[in-house]
């Protein structure tokens, strides 16, 4: 690792002062990097992919963005709220199980324990040519060099949003159930505060996979914002991988529906493991509305989530692979009591 | 940079660079080697220790960022001779063979008790993953959770 120096920001204020200077590069090359649980941040600074030069500790903040509430108007979930306490909260278990699946069926318990549910949606692609520092080529690491992923081992990659220039996945499970729900995230920086859809938070590679989200320098994200709807307490989350735990998905669906009868009012579906960013089905979602769900409108609902699909050589299976996953994801949804 | 760490009940000063990790802190400055390091990446669950009773990864933790917690090692759960009843089940039922995993599964065990996730052998599964064992002592780990957690003092203290 590469020396850095560390200071406490015990407040929001301070915290933004110090990561002031990091004005310049975009959020994920800054020489100045909030931390928090760190398992993100200090794996890739131990890989000498991340190197700042400062690390300004924000667990300090806790008091202010550390809280989870639930209201007539929705959830909200501090940025300093660890994945577990969301995990295991009752009002998140109970009216949005979507967003408590998607974190207790992610990483282990240690992991859950020490990330926060900002530094979760900022956890950094799981590509191994981008956190193997010896592969030259790598467009997000080192912009212009190339992607040694187009024509290498790329079955865990992208088969949506990539582009000529990476192809690397989003490999988490939370933001994508985030992007479902239509939530959005509170920033602050050192130009104030606002409030970003989530949708829009991360960025697709195009020619610029080095920059991965539309956070300004030295911006903080303090939380979350997740509406009340119809759909929320119908939700779930269907995680597809190589192992039954501790695994990084091949493919996932968040899922969420607002019923009458057997027919689609709303709904709300998320992709995750398959894109380049969080990824929000809108074609799948118009599919549904207004149709009854059975297993051949599933079918086609997932026809239309994959239709720009251009999958990597190596993961090309995995078109097939997410369709099922949301047709299933779909129809469990269905026959969930609620 | 001077950092003082309150680890199994005392405060210790130490002088550190900011690089080092928890693990490190443990390992190489406090000669805690129970804690080991095994993946260093945060994968394997080798170095788990608790902090505040939450079970956290020492390699992925900064020995700085663990100030003004109270971090249990393995050294610390057994009062004198008298072992922890999670330390005295895996002896009772051979929870292991080259024991590199052991502390790590021991006080992560701890933690899934405390938890409530330690209800059924599926259960103990799941929320034991994040600690791999390649000598497959998973059966035995499993049944020594089993048989430790009625054991257990109900009080978060006694972790």
């Amino acid at each position: 690792m590469r020396p850095f120096a560390y200071t406490r920001a015990p407040n929001r204020a301070t915290a933004l002062r110090e990561a002031a200077s990091a004005a310049g590069p975009p959020h994920v090359e800054a020489p100045v990097q909030y931390l928090a649980g760190g398992t993100t941040l200090v794996d890739l600074m131990k890989l000498d992919v991340m190197r700042p030069g400062r690390l300004v500790d924000i667990n300090g903040l806790a008091r202010e963005h550390g809280q989870i509430s639930s209201g007539p108007d929705g959830l909200r979930l501090g940025a300093l709220v660890h994945m577990n306490e969301a995990a295991e909260h009752p009002a998140v278990r109970r009216d949005y199980p979507v967003i408590a699946e998607s974190l207790w069926l992610a990483a282990s318990p240690q992991i859950r324990n020490m990330a926060s549910l900002g530094g979760n949606v900022l956890q950094r692609t799981r590509c191994p040519y981008f956190r193997d520092v010896s592969w030259e080529a790598c467009n997000k690491r080192r912009p212009g060099s190339g992607c040694a992923a187009i024509e290498g081992v790329n079955r865990r990659l992208a088969v949506l949003g990539g582009s000529d220039h990476c192809i690397a996945n989003y490999p988490g499970d939370f933001a994508v159930a985030l992007a479902a729900l239509g939530a959005t995230v509170d920033v602050e920086g050192p130009r104030g505060a606002r409030v970003i859809a989530f949708e829009d938070l991360h960025r697709l590679p195009d020619d610029t996979p080095h920059i991965e989200t539309t956070l300004a320098p030295g911006e903080l994200i303090t939380g979350f914002v997740v509406p009340a709807g119809p759909w929320a307490r119908r939700s779930l989350f269907l995680k597809i991988r190589d192992r039954e735990s501790y695994e990084f998905a091949l493919a996932s669906a968040a899922v969420a529906l607002d019923l009458d009868g057997g027919t689609v009012r709303e709904a709300r579906i998320g992709l995750g493991g398959l894109a380049a960013k969080p990824w929000r089905a809108h074609e799948a979602e118009v599919v549904l509305r207004g149709k009854p769900l059975d297993e051949r409108q599933a079918q086609a609902a997932a026809e239309a989530a994959f239709a720009t699909a251009r999958p990597p050589k190596g993961a090309a299976f995995k078109v097939e692979l997410g369709k099922r996953t949301l047709v299933r994801a779909l129809l469990q949804a269905k026959a969930m009591e609620v | 940079m001077d950092i003082t760490l309150f680890v199994n009940g005392a405060d210790r000063r130490l002088s550190l660079d900011s690089r080092t990790t928890l693990l490190d802190a443990l390992r190489d400055h406090l000669g805690l080697t129970g804690a080991k390091k095994g993946c260093d990446q945060g994968q394997c669950g080798a170095c788990t220790v608790l902090m505040d009773g939450r079970r956290v990864l020492g390699c992925l933790t900064l020995a700085a960022a663990a100030q003004g917690h109270e971090v249990t090692t393995i050294e610390g759960l057994a009062h004198g001779e008298q072992l922890h009843p999670m330390q005295a089940a895996f002896v009772a039922h051979d929870a292991f063979q080259c024991g590199y995993c052991t502390p790590g599964q021991i006080l992560s065990a701890v933690a899934c008790v405390r938890e409530g996730h330690a209800r059924t052998e599926g259960e103990i599964r799941e929320y034991m993953s994040g600690n791999l064992c390649r000598c497959g002592a998973y059966p035995k780990i499993v049944a020594a959770i089993q048989d430790a957690a009625p054991k257990m003092a109900p009080s978060k203290a006694a972790a």
